[in-house]
C-alpha cells in the first residue's frame, strides 16, 4: 500500500529537476552591457554582432562578452567606465539604425543562455522608470478624415459645375445646394467617391448631410491607434531604452513603459509631440480662394499663405540637424512623389517665395459653465520664407528653429508623425533608490514569512511538516520557474502574492494531515490512515483551492497595474501548490513510509 | 504538538451562541455601513486622480516647514506625511486642471527644495480624476463578477442555501474589512482592493472546507439534526482552520513589518479580512445556511434525477 509507480515517481522528480532549471537564471546578478536593436525589428545575425564589437574595441574597450540574443546584440563589459564609452561610440555611429541602450544584463553563463532561458524580468517598482497611459484624440482623428472628404467633394462639385457649399460641423458634412434639381446629381458624385459613407436628404430638399458609418469610423480609429502605435516605437526606439514596451490598451489608449527612465518630461514631450512641417508658396496676390494668413513665430513676419500644400511632415523621410553658420538647421529628405512635387513646383515659381509652417497640438483644459473640458488647440507659425534661388527636389534644409526644437523636430519627422494626438492621463515614475528599497523589503518579507511556517510546520506536524515544507520550497521554486517561463514580470504586489501563497499553500497539507490524524484517532492502522486522509482531503482541497482561483481570474481579468502583478503571482501559487501539496509531499510520503510494517505515524 | 485538544465539542450553531453570533455579525456590518455612509473612505490617487510625491530628505523632514511652504506656493489642499522613515515625505494633491503636469511637477520639486534641501524624487504618480474613477469602477465590479462567480460554483457544488450562506460571509467580511479602513482612515487604494478580493478567495477556501466536511457528515451521521452535523463538522475542522489561519497570519505580520510602507495598507486589508473571514466561516456561512432551513436533504434530492448526477462526488 502508497506506493507509486516508479515512472510516476520519475515524473515527479523531473517536474522538480525542470522547475529548478528554469528558476536557475534568477541566482546570477546582473551586469553592465549595452544592447542594440534594429529600429525595423529586423533579427540581428552573426556579421552584425561582429561588427559592433569591432567598434567596440576600436574605441578601445574589450568586452566581456558578446551575443545575439532575440535577434539583439548584446555585449556585456566588466567596467561601468567601459559601458558608458562603448554605449557613446555605438550610438554616435548607430543613431540612425539602430535603438542603442545601456542597461543591465543578466550574468548568465553561456549554457544557460544557450538553453533559451532567462531571469524573470522585474516591473517598474523594482527596477524604476518610468510608465506613462496616454489616451488618443479620437475625435481629432475623425475630424481630420472628415476634412479631407470636405476637401475632396468640394473639388469633385466644382468640376462638375455644381454650385454649392460644405461644412463640416460635429462630424457630418452639410452640402447645400441652391436648387432639388442639383441633389441627384451631388448624390452620385459622393457616392462614387465614397460608397460606405452615410448620405441623407436635408430638411430643406436641397441639401445633404453626409457622415461616416459605425464600420467607417472604427477603421478610422483603429488605423489612428495601429498608426500611432508605430510612431510611438519609432520615437521610444530614438530614446536609447532597454526592453520598452508600447502597448495598446483598451479602445483608445496606449500603455509607454519605459524602465530606468528617470525624466518623465523629456519622455512626454517626445511622445506626445505632434510637431510637424508643411511647405506653402507664399499667396502674393494675397486674394486667391483658399488662402489665409498665418501668423510667424517669433521674429518671423506672418504670411499669406495658399491653400495647396507642396509637401507635409508625413512625406518626410529622413531628417536630421545641423548647422549652417551658427544657425540650426534641420536637413529635409522627402520621398520621390514629394520630391516630384518639389521639383516642380520650383520650376514653376523660381524668384517666388516659399513658406515653412510649423504646426504644433496640445490640450487645454477650459472651464465652460462650471464644468471642465478639454480642447485642443492647434497652432500654425511661419518659422521661415525664403525666395526660391534655385530648382531642387527631395533634399533640402530649413532653418528658423532653436537648437533644441530642431533637435526635437527632426527626431519627430524621422519617426513619423501621430494619426491623431495623444494625451497623458495617468503617469507614474519609480526613482531607482525606491525600486532597490522594495526589492530588498519584498525578499525580506518572503524570507522571514518563509522561515516562520517552515519553522511552525516542523513543530506542529514533526517528519510530515518536513515533508511539507520539502512541498512549500519547491512551490517558491516552481513560482519563480514559471515566472520566469512566461515572461512576466515580478512586482511589489507581486511578491506580496508569493507571501500570501506560502501562508496559504500549507493549507492542503495542514487538510492532509488533519485527516491523517483523524483517521488515527479513530483507530485506522497507519497505512490506510496516510492513503484515507490523502483521499478523502482531495476534494476539499479542489473545491478550496478553485474558489480561490475564481477570485485570482477575476482579478487579473479585470485588474489593472498593481492587482494584475498580484493576480498572477496569486495564480501561479495556487496551481502549483496544489501539485507541491497533493502530489509531491505524497511521492516523499510514499518513498519513506509506503509498505512498510508501521506502528505509528511522525504526524 | 496540538493546539486543541483530539475532540473538540463546542456549541458553535446552538439557538442562543447563533442568535448571539448573527448579532455581532449584524453589528459589525452596521458599524461598517455607517461609518461608510458618513466618514467615507481615505481613497488613494489611485481613485481620486492627483498627484502624488515620495520624497527623500538627507536629514529628518521638518513637515510644518513642508506644509507651509507648500501653502505659500499655492498647493493649500496637499496632504504632507512622513512614509515609513523620518527622512521621507509624502505629499498628495488633487487633480490640478489648470496647469501641465510638468509645471505643477517642477513647481512643487521647487518649493520642496525650498531652505537648500537637496531631495531625491523617489516616486511621482499623476493620475488624471477620469482614470481614478474607472479604476474604482473596475475594482467595485470585480467584487460583484468575483461574488457571483463563487455564488454559482457553490451552487453547482453544493446547493443554493449554502451558496446563500458562503456569499452572506463573504460579503460582511468584504463590507467590515472595508469599514475597518473606513473607521481607521486608512489609505484605500488599488492594492486594497486586491487584498479585499484575496480575502473573498480566503474566507471562501475556509467556507467551502467546512460545507465539504458538512455534506460528508449529512450522509455519514444519519439520524442526527442539520444543526448538529453542521456543529460536529466545525468541531473537527477546527483545528485546521486555525492552523491555516495562524501560517497565514504569520507571513502578512511579516510583510505588515518587513514590506515597507507602500504595501502596508494591502497587509493590514489581509490581516483584517482573515481574522474576520475565519470568524465568518466557523459562524456566518453555517448560520445563515440554518437560517434558510438547510438539510441533509437539499443535498440528496438531486441524485433522484439521473441526468443531473454529473460532477457530484
Amino acid at each position: 500500500m502508497n506506493k507509486y509507480p516508479a515512472w510516476l515517481n520519475t515524473l515527479v522528480l523531473v517536474i522538480l529537476l525542470a522547475g529548478c532549471l528554469f528558476a536557475l537564471p534568477n541566482l546570477y546578478g546582473s551586469v553592465e552591457a549595452v544592447q542594440i536593436a534594429d529600429n525595423d525589428g529586423a533579427a540581428y545575425d552573426e556579421a552584425h554582432l561582429e561588427e559592433y564589437v569591432r567598434v567596440v574595441e576600436n574605441a578601445g574597450v574589450t568586452p566581456e562578452s558578446a551575443y545575439l540574443q532575440d535577434g539583439r546584440v548584446v555585449i556585456r563589459f566588466d567596467k561601468p567606465e567601459d559601458q558608458e564609452i562603448a554605449g557613446d561610440r555605438l550610438k554616435a555611429a548607430y543613431e540612425r539604425e539602430a535603438n542603442v541602450a545601456t542597461t543591465l544584463a543578466p550574468k548568465l553563463p553561456e549554457w544557460i543562455r544557450n538553453l533559451g532561458l532567462g531571469p524573470m524580468s522585474l516591473g517598474l517598482d523594482l527596477r524604476g522608470g518610468v510608465y506613462v497611459l496616454l489616451e488618443v484624440d479620437m475625435a481629432t482623428a475623425i475630424d481630420s478624415r472628415m476634412k479631407g472628404y470636405q476637401q475632396d467633394f468640394d473639388d469633385r462639385l466644382r468640376e462638375a459645375r455644381i454650385r454649392h457649399r460644405v461644412d463640416l460641423a460635429d462630424q457630418i458634412l452639410a452640402i447645400r445646394l441652391t436648387g432639388a434639381e442639383d441633389v441627384e446629381a451631388a448624390r452620385t458624385i459622393i457616392e462614387r467617391a465614397d460608397p460606405d459613407l452615410l448620405i441623407a436628404d436635408g430638411a430643406d430638399g436641397k441639401s445633404l448631410t453626409v457622415r461616416m458609418s459605425e464600420a467607417q469610423i472604427k477603421e478610422r480609429q483603429d488605423f489612428a491607434i495601429e498608426q500611432n502605435l508605430t510612431t510611438l516605437r519609432n520615437r521610444v526606439n530614438q530614446l536609447g531604452v532597454a526592453e520598452p514596451l508600447v502597448q495598446r490598451q483598451g479602445v483608445d489608449r496606449i500603455v509607454v513603459q519605459l524602465p530606468g527612465v528617470q525624466d518623465p518630461n523629456q519622455l512626454k514631450r517626445i511622445l506626445t509631440a505632434t510637431a510637424t512641417l508643411e511647405f506653402r508658396l507664399v499667396d502674393m496676390s494675397g486674394d486667391e480662394p483658399g488662402s489665409r494668413r498665418y501668423p510667424g513665430r517669433g521674429e518671423e513676419s506672418s504670411q499669406v499663405l495658399k491653400r495647396q500644400v507642396i509637401a507635409s511632415g508625413d512625406q518626410i523621410i529622413d531628417a536630421s540637424t545641423g548647422s549652417d553658420q551658427g544657425q540650426p538647421i534641420v536637413s529635409i529628405t522627402l520621398d520621390s512623389t514629394a520630391g516630384e512635387r518639389m521639383l516642380q513646383t520650383t520650376m514653376d515659381n523660381l524668384n517666388k517665395p516659399m513658406s515653412t509652417v510649423f504646426i504644433e497640438s496640445r490640450r487645454e483644459t477650459v472651464m465652460r459653465n462650471g464644468v471642465e473640458e478639454q480642447r485642443t488647440i492647434k497652432t500654425e507659425e511661419v518659422i521661415n520664407t525664403a525666395t526660391i534661388r534655385g530648382v531642387f527636389k527631395n533634399r533640402f534644409q530649413i532653418s528658423g528653429l532653436t537648437p533644441g526644437e530642431a533637435h526635437d523636430l527632426a527626431l519627430l519627422l524621422r519617426a513619423g508623425a501621430l494619426a491623431a494626438p495623444v494625451y497623458t492621463i495617468d503617469e507614474r515614475t519609480i526613482g531607482p533608490s525606491l525600486g532597490q528599497d522594495n526589492i530588498d523589503r519584498g525578499f525580506n518579507a518572503i524570507k522571514i514569512g518563509f522561515l516562520a511556517v517552515i519553522i511552525f510546520m516542523v513543530v506542529y506536524y514533526r517528519a510530515f511538516g518536513l515533508i511539507a515544507n520539502v512541498a512549500l520550497l519547491s512551490n517558491l521554486v516552481f513560482i519563480v520557474a514559471m515566472l520566469s517561463i512566461l515572461g512576466a514580470s515580478l512586482t511589489l504586489p507581486g511578491m506580496a502574492g508569493i507571501v500570501l501563497t506560502v501562508g496559504m499553500a500549507v493549507d492542503a497539507n495542514v487538510l492532509i494531515f488533519e485527516r491523517i490524524r483523524e483517521e488515527l484517532a479513530d483507530g485506522a492502522p497507519p497505512q490506510s490512515a496516510i492513503n484515507a486522509g490523502y483521499e478523502k482531503a482531495l476534494s476539499s482541497i479542489t473545491d478550496a483551492n478553485v474558489t480561490t482561483l475564481i477570485a485570482a481570474v477575476v482579478l487579473f481579468a479585470i485588474g489593472t497595474g498593481p492587482i494584475k502583478g498580484f493576480a498572477i503571482t496569486l495564480l501561479l501559487g495556487i496551481i502549483t501548490s496544489m501539485f507541491t501539496a497533493i502530489v509531491g509531499t505524497r511521492a516523499i510520503v510514499n518513498v519513506l513510509f509506503g509498505g512498510r510494517k508501521l506502528q505509528s505515524l511522525p504526524v | 504538538m496540538r493546539l486543541i485538544r483530539k475532540k473538540t465539542k463546542i456549541d458553535f450553531l446552538g439557538p442562543k451562541r447563533r442568535k448571539i453570533a448573527l448579532s455581532i455579525s449584524a453589528l459589525l456590518v452596521v458599524v461598517s455601513l455607517v461609518s461608510l455612509g458618513t466618514r467615507g473612505l481615505d481613497f488613494g490617487i489611485d481613485f481620486t486622480g492627483g498627484i502624488l510625491l515620495e520624497v527623500g530628505y538627507e536629514q529628518p523632514a521638518d513637515l510644518e516647514k513642508i506644509r507651509s511652504n507648500l501653502s505659500d506656493s499655492g498647493f493649500q489642499d496637499a496632504q504632507v506625511q512622513l512614509f515609513g522613515r523620518e527622512t521621507d515625505v509624502l505629499v498628495r494633491l488633487p487633480p490640478q486642471p489648470q496647469e501641465s503636469a510638468e509645471s505643477v511637477r517642477e513647481r512643487l520639486r521647487s518649493t520642496l527644495e525650498a531652505g537648500g534641501h537637496s531631495i531625491e524624487l523617489r516616486r511621482v504618480e499623476s493620475v488624471s480624476a477620469q482614470v481614478g474613477s474607472e479604476l474604482a469602477e473596475r475594482g467595485a465590479l470585480a467584487m460583484v463578477v468575483a461574488l457571483l462567480m463563487i455564488f454559482v460554483y457553490v451552487m453547482i457544488r453544493f446547493q443554493w442555501k449554502f451558496s446563500a450562506g458562503a456569499v452572506a460571509a463573504l460579503a460582511h467580511d468584504a463590507i467590515v474589512t472595508v469599514g475597518f479602513f473606513s473607521i481607521f482612515r486608512f489609505p484605500f487604494d488599488l492594492t486594497v482592493v486586491a487584498a479585499i478580493l484575496a480575502v473573498i478567495g480566503y474566507s471562501l477556501n475556509d467556507t467551502v472546507v467546512a460545507f465539504d466536511r458538512i455534506r460528508e457528515n449529512f450522509f455519514a451521521l444519519r439520524g442526527v439534526s442539520a444543526e448538529e452535523a453542521m456543529n460536529t463538522s466545525i468541531n473537527e475542522m477546527l483545528a485546521r482552520t486555525l492552523i491555516t489561519g495562524f501560517t497565514t497570519l504569520l507571513v502578512l505580520v511579516a510583510l505588515l513589518v518587513l514590506g515597507g510602507e507602500s504595501i502596508a495598507p494591502f497587509s493590514i486589508a489581509l490581516i483584517v479580512g482573515i481574522i474576520v473571514g475565519t470568524y465568518s466561516s466557523i459562524y456566518t456561512a453555517s448560520a445563515t445556511a440554518l437560517a434558510l432551513n438547510v438539510s441533509p436533504q437539499d443535498l440528496i434530492e438531486p441524485i433522484k434525477d439521473p441526468t443531473l448526477i454529473d460532477d457530484l462526488p
